[in-house]
Formats: C-alpha cells, sequence, structure tokens
C-alpha cells in the first residue's frame, strides 16, 4: 500500500511507528498506574489498598496497539492521498478553510460523511420533521422514548437560541443557561402569583429573559472572544447562585414544586377532574392514558422549536441577521459602514436569551418542580457544546448533535461509569473528524444567481 | 469651486511621547481627489484614523460640510462619521466579511436605510412589501457595483475567496453602497499589478465624475498618486510639508528630500526616478 510514499519515509516507517506507539505506551503507563493500579476498598469500616496492576498491563498494551494501529492507518492513508497527484481543478476556494485540511487526514479512518449539497440537506430536513411528527404513533414508540425526544427538542430549540448569538453573532456565550433558568423560574413565580396559564405566562418568562439578556449585554460590550466567555460564565454562576440564596422568592436549594401542568386550551390532563372542569380524555370521549400528556407536551416543544427556527431563519436574511454576521466577520468594518455595534451586540443577545427563556417556560412547566440543580454549568456547556459540534450558524447542524449528545448518555447507560467516558471520545472523534461540526456549511441570505433566496 | 468638503484645521495626535501628526491643516473639496503621500511612518493612516472616528485626535477640528449640515468629526462616534456626516473608508489590510458572499457585503454596506425600512425587523419579520421594495432596490444597488468592479459572476462567492486585486476593488465598492459624501480609501493600490492598478485609476475617476464626491487618498504608488489626483498632500514626520497639484508637489525640493535624503538628491536610484516622472 505504501508504494507512493517516498522512498524515505518507507525506510523510516517501522522503528517511527514502534517510537510513537511506546511513547503513548509510556505515558498510558504514568496515568495508568495512579487511575488505575490502586483501588480504596473497605474492609471491615478499615479503608486498604487493593493493587491491580494486572489491569495496567492491559491498559498500557491496549494504548500500544491501539496507537501502532493509528500510524498505520495514518500512513496509509497519506500514501493512498498521495497516489492520485489530483491534476482536477481544485473546489472552490473559500467553502472550505485551513481548520478543515487537519482533519481530512482522519477523515479515511471513518465511513465518509458525505458533504452535504443544498438538495441532501432540505430531503434530510425533510425527512427529520417527518419523523419528529410521526413519532407519538411510529409502533416502537413508548412514553421512555417520548420523554428522551421531548429532552433532544429542548435541547434543540436551546442550541438554535444559542446559535444566534455564539453562531450568527459570533459572541461566546458561556453562561447560557441562566437565560433558560431566567425563562423557568419566571414562568413559575408569574403563573403562580398571578394566576396566568401557560400561554400567557410564556411570553413573559421569554421577555423576562430577553431584558436579561440586555442586562448581560451592557456591561460586556467591550469584551470579546475569551474575555467574553469568562464574563458570561460569571453571569451564568451569579443567577445559579442567587436562586440559591434568595429564598423568600425562589424558596432556595428546595426549589419550586407544583409548577402548574399544561393544559389543551383549558382541558387538563388528568384521570379525574375537579369539579366543573372536563379533562381531556372525557372531552374527546376516549379513556384516559398518562401518555397523553407525554405527547402533548412533546408536540408543544416541537412547535415551539420549529417556531424558533422560522424566526431565526427569517432574522437570518434580514439586515439585522446580516448585520449580526458581519459582526462576528469584522466588527471594525462593521462601524466604519455606520453600523452601531452597541445595538447589534445587544439584539443579538436579547435574541437568543428571549429563545432560551422560553424553553426555560416549557422546561418548568413540563418538570412541574424546578431547582437550581437543573441550571448548572455543564448545561451551559452542553447547548455550546451542541452548537460547535453542529456547525456554528447550521440549523440541521445543531438538531444532529443535539440528537447525538442526548442520545449518547442514554444510549450508554448499558456502560455504568463508562458511561460518560463514551461520551467525551464521541465529542472528541466528532471534532477530529468534521473540525467544523457536523453541518459545515454556510448557505448565502441571499443570492443573486436566479435571484432566488438561499434556504 | 465649492467650499471645502473637509476642513482639517490643526490636527495633532499624539501618542505617549509620540507626536505622530503635529498641527496640521489642509483641505480637501468634492468631486476631487485629494492625495496624501509620504514616507512610511508619515502619520498618514493616522490621519485617517482621527477623521474616522477610530482614534480621538488629541487637538485640533475636523468639518465636514455636507449640504446644509456641518459635523464636527472629532466629536462623533465612529459609526456615526459613517452613518451620518457620510465619511466611508477602505483599509489598508483588507477588511471585508471573508465569510459572506461579495453581494452581502454590499448589502450590509447598506445596513442602515435596510434597517430603517424593515422597520427594525418588526416589518422585515411581517414580510411588509415596503420593506421587500426597499431590498430589492438594495440587491439592484449592489448588483450595479458589482457590475462596475467586474464581479457579477462572483457575486454568490465567498468574498474571502476572491482574489486580491477584486478584495480591494470589492471593499472600494463596499464603501460606495453607504452612499458617502467623503471616501478614505487607505492605499487601495498596495499589492496590485500594474494592469490592476490601471483599472483602479480608472474605477476612481469614474467615481469622482459620476458621484461627485470627495476622494481622499493615501498612497505609495506614484503612477496612481501623479495620475488622478488633484491635489496632494505630503507629510513628513506627522508635519504637512507641502501641498498643491502634483506637478508642484514633485517638483518640491521640500519633498524630494524627505523621500530621498539630502546628499542623494543628484543620484536617483533608477527605480526611484521612474516612479517619479510615471503618470505625468
Amino acid at each position: 500500500m505504501a508504494r507512493a510514499a517516498p522512498p524515505a519515509a518507507r525506510r523510516g516507517a517501522w522503528p517511527a511507528r514502534l517510537a510513537e506507539a511506546a511513547l503513548a505506551a509510556g505515558l498510558a503507563l504514568v496515568l495508568a498506574v495512579p487511575l488505575i493500579g490502586f483501588q480504596a476498598v473497605e474492609t471491615n469500616a478499615v479503608l486498604g489498598i487493593r493493587t491491580r496492576f494486572g489491569w495496567v498491563a492491559l491498559a498500557v498494551a491496549a494504548v500500544f496497539a491501539g496507537r501502532l494501529l493509528l500510524t498505520l492507518a495514518r500512513d496509509w492513508r497519506r500514501a493512498f492521498s498521495l497516489r492520485p497527484t489530483s491534476p482536477q481543478p481544485s473546489p472552490p476556494a473559500g467553502t472550505e478553510r485551513k481548520a478543515e485540511a487537519g482533519g481530512r487526514r482522519f477523515q479515511a479512518l471513518v465511513p465518509a460523511f458525505p458533504a452535504l449539497g443544498r438538495r441532501e440537506r432540505a430531503l434530510l430536513s425533510l425527512l427529520g420533521l417527518g419523523f419528529a411528527l410521526a413519532l407519538p404513533f411510529l409502533p416502537f414508540s413508548s412514553s421512555y422514548l417520548i420523554d428522551l425526544a421531548t429532552s433532544v427538542v429542548i435541547y434543540v430549540m436551546l442550541g438554535w437560541g444559542l446559535n444566534v448569538v455564539v453562531g450568527l453573532a459570533g459572541l461566546l456565550d458561556l453562561g447560557y443557561v441562566a437565560f433558560y433558568a431566567v425563562g423557568a423560574y419566571s414562568f413559575a413565580l408569574f403563573v403562580r402569583w398571578f394566576d396566568l396559564s401557560f400561554w400567557q405566562g410564556l411570553p413573559l418568562a421569554g421577555l423576562l429573559a430577553a431584558c436579561f439578556g440586555l442586562t448581560l449585554g451592557f456591561p460586556v460590550l467591550r469584551l470579546r472572544g475569551d474575555y467574553l466567555a469568562i464574563v458570561t460564565l460569571g453571569f451564568g454562576e451569579i443567577v445559579r447562585l442567587m436562586l440559591l440564596n434568595w429564598v423568600p422568592v425562589t424558596n432556595g436549594p428546595a426549589g419550586l414544586s407544583d409548577v402548574p401542568r399544561p393544559s389543551f386550551f383549558g382541558l387538563p390532563f388528568e384521570r379525574r377532574a375537579p369539579p366543573g372542569v372536563t379533562t381531556f380524555a372525557d372531552f374527546f370521549h376516549i379513556p384516559f392514558s398518562p401518555q397523553q400528556r407525554l405527547i402533548f407536551l412533546y408536540y408543544l416543544i416541537l412547535a415551539l422549536a420549529l417556531v424558533t427556527n422560522a424566526f431565526t431563519l427569517r432574522l437570518r436574511r434580514l439586515p439585522i441577521g446580516r448585520a449580526w454576521e458581519a459582526l462576528r466577520e469584522d466588527e471594525i468594518a462593521c462601524r466604519a459602514l455606520g453600523i452601531n455595534p452597541t445595538t447589534v451586540k445587544l439584539s443579538a443577545f436579547a435574541t437568543g436569551a428571549m429563545l432560551g427563556g422560553f424553553a426555560g417556560a416549557f422546561f418548568a412547566t413540563r418538570q412541574g418542580f424546578i431547582s437550581p440543580e437543573s441550571f448548572t454549568f455543564i448545561e451551559s456547556a452542553t447547548i455550546l457544546a451542541i452548537v460547535v459540534l453542529g456547525g456554528m450558524g447550521s440549523q440541521l447542524g445543531v438538531v444532529m448533535a443535539a440528537v447525538v449528545l442526548v442520545c449518547l448518555p442514554e444510549l450508554g447507560r448499558a456502560f455504568a461509569e463508562f458511561r460518560m467516558l463514551l461520551f467525551g471520545a464521541a465529542m472528541v472523534a466528532i471534532m477530529v473528524w468534521r473540525p467544523r461540526g457536523l453541518v459545515a456549511h454556510r448557505a448565502p441570505s441571499l443570492r443573486l444567481a436566479a435571484g432566488r433566496e438561499a434556504r | 469651486m465649492s467650499a471645502a468638503l473637509l476642513e482639517v484645521e490643526h490636527l495633532s495626535m499624539r501618542f505617549g511621547g509620540l507626536l505622530a501628526v503635529d498641527d496640521l491643516s489642509f483641505a480637501a473639496r468634492g468631486g476631487e481627489i485629494t492625495a496624501i503621500i509620504g514616507p512610511n511612518g508619515a502619520g498618514k493612516t493616522t490621519v485617517f484614523n482621527c477623521l474616522t472616528g477610530f482614534y480621538r485626535a488629541s487637538t485640533g477640528r475636523l468639518t465636514l460640510n455636507r449640504g446644509a449640515r456641518n459635523f464636527l468629526l472629532e466629536r462623533l462616534d465612529g459609526f456615526r462619521i459613517a452613518r451620518e456626516a457620510g465619511v466611508a473608508r477602505t483599509f489598508q489590510n483588507i477588511r471585508l466579511f471573508a465569510g459572506m458572499t461579495a453581494l452581502e457585503n454590499l448589502l450590509v454596506a447598506q445596513h442602515v436605510p435596510l434597517m430603517r425600512a424593515s422597520l427594525w425587523s418588526v416589518g422585515g419579520l411581517l414580510g411588509l412589501p415596503s420593506f421587500r421594495r426597499a431590498e430589492a432596490q438594495a440587491v439592484a444597488r449592489a448588483r450595479r457595483w458589482l457590475e462596475r468592479i467586474g464581479l457579477v459572476e462572483r457575486a454568490d462567492d465567498p468574498a474571502g475567496s476572491l482574489p486580491y486585486g477584486a478584495q480591494r476593488r470589492l471593499e472600494i465598492a463596499r464603501a460606495m453602497c453607504t452612499e458617502p459624501a467623503l471616501l478614505c480609501l487607505d492605499e487601495p493600490a498596495a499589492g496590485l499589478n500594474p494592469r490592476e492598478s490601471a483599472e483602479l485609476n480608472a474605477l476612481l475617476l469614474a467615481i469622482r465624475a459620476e458621484h461627485g464626491i470627495g476622494v481622499l487618498l493615501i498612497e505609495h504608488d506614484m503612477s496612481v498618486v501623479m495620475g488622478i489626483s488633484d491635489h496632494v498632500v505630503v507629510l513628513d514626520y506627522g508635519r504637512k510639508i507641502a501641498a498643491g497639484t502634483p506637478e508642484a508637489v514633485r517638483r518640491d525640493p521640500a519633498v524630494i528630500k524627505a523621500y530621498l535624503g539630502e546628499e542623494e538628491e543628484d543620484a536617483l536610484p533608477p527605480e526611484v526616478a521612474r516612479d517619479l516622472s510615471e503618470g505625468s
């Protein structure tokens, strides 16, 4: 296979490969001795240490073999890709960026994931939408599956919201969960204080979250990149600590329970209705089933997410959306064109926060109970991971990444404590394989050719 | 001739102990191309940055007379200078929105009127016909500029993938899409080959003729400066050492001294002599 490789590389290949594998094995040894080699065990209330050097040897051997295979595959790939000294014209530049070149080497290691064309993306979106709509009525559908799908769609919606801030406006926000929390808490409190219905509480929650977005936006106007990330991280923590400590309002760590469940246009999903109220099941003369509420919640979040999607796609094609993207590309040039960066940034923050607030309100009504526990930094990190893994600015990518990131830990439950290891490995693999995200494609907001608008 | 479009009076810019621009006064007229030249580090780009609000001038007054309204540029925010006073600029190192298409670059330049037409996005979200009309007009304007700079075929390609010369022209077109009163070009011919810089000359002359706006030009390429400018201001160490028509400036001993040093006055390196005599 290495016949097209340069002769020098072929001759020196084996010692170099072995050395590389040995180095990796050495590193694995250093790490494995303390991590795997010793185990604390409790015998008769006395803490003792058990050694497991057999496992260490196994781990080191596995790393050695794995690294060797990886180098082999890499060299094989390199030899393979060198052979056709591509006489074909290079693809239109600009669709690919430098970062992709590094990842291309690894792409041969996994079954090639086709770069999606415009038609494929449209088809995939339609198929996905059809599947999502039909899901509760598919033969293999169950309460567990519908509940899981609801979680996925919540994350899809959060990802689409954060995509406005991170993907379009290029403002790295590590505290997005704060808006999610504000939405959830404001919904729970407003509904309780003013006795509102879900549909009355929802816009209020979004509005309040948008106000929090502006509040965060003002102090960070001058910051970019890493510095912005640090401040937003702090903001997320401030909100969480406030929820934890402002006991008279938020009930502190005990959280708020009895958040009213949504009703189907006034028809509650209950087995037995309070006097004078007709339940959903009674009204439609069907037997009561606890699945009805789950299905309703699922369609509710699906509808919210689809509205979010339509809203952001439309905003993207408006002047404000182009200004967000221009701000991401070059703030100085924006100013030289008469665009006020302050209002553009604030509008991005407020829009993203509002969408997060809607998702939070839904979360509160779905769970019926909220506490600060649900709004930790790991949530922000997961949402950001969904946006980044999906491909910044890509709506379809967010859906794919949300499905992967939410379902993977669920599928991995069989692996017990190795679950998160699997999760981390999958994230690393995606980034190595497709450095710009699953769907690294930017469709122009407007095309001159044929005068039709891009999707 | 009309009153000066831009009046720079006693402009100084100090960075700590460094006086980058020292008591500079000059005027630029509408419908004329005014070139600012000078050796490297003479403070030309600093003057531009003061004009366009990226720096706040230490002292001095910058007045832009736009029709009935006067703007004191040293008091305006950077984006207001572009939006209200109508000063557009390009950059020495091109600053296009590289990931966006050429067409989108020209539409972003029309952000201010489009935003108003979309009623700050509300009307745009509702798809009001007035917004659709405004957008179609903006696209038509962008298309005219793309045709003019010969990029209509590549309108939907990312700006970052265009050849260097095309990026320079696109940046000028983007600045022109803001409908400026004064266009400030920071070394537009840098890195262009002779054919491209001849095209640039033609473009700038056409802009002056058709739009009647003032053009302020920083340039090292003497074929551009001498070929198209009506008025030349020469800076050295932040001070104005000469001003006048290209012919007058070329013969000015102070200019020759600044560019070539005193002793070598009679022994010009051949390429410099050629540069200086070009375009006359």
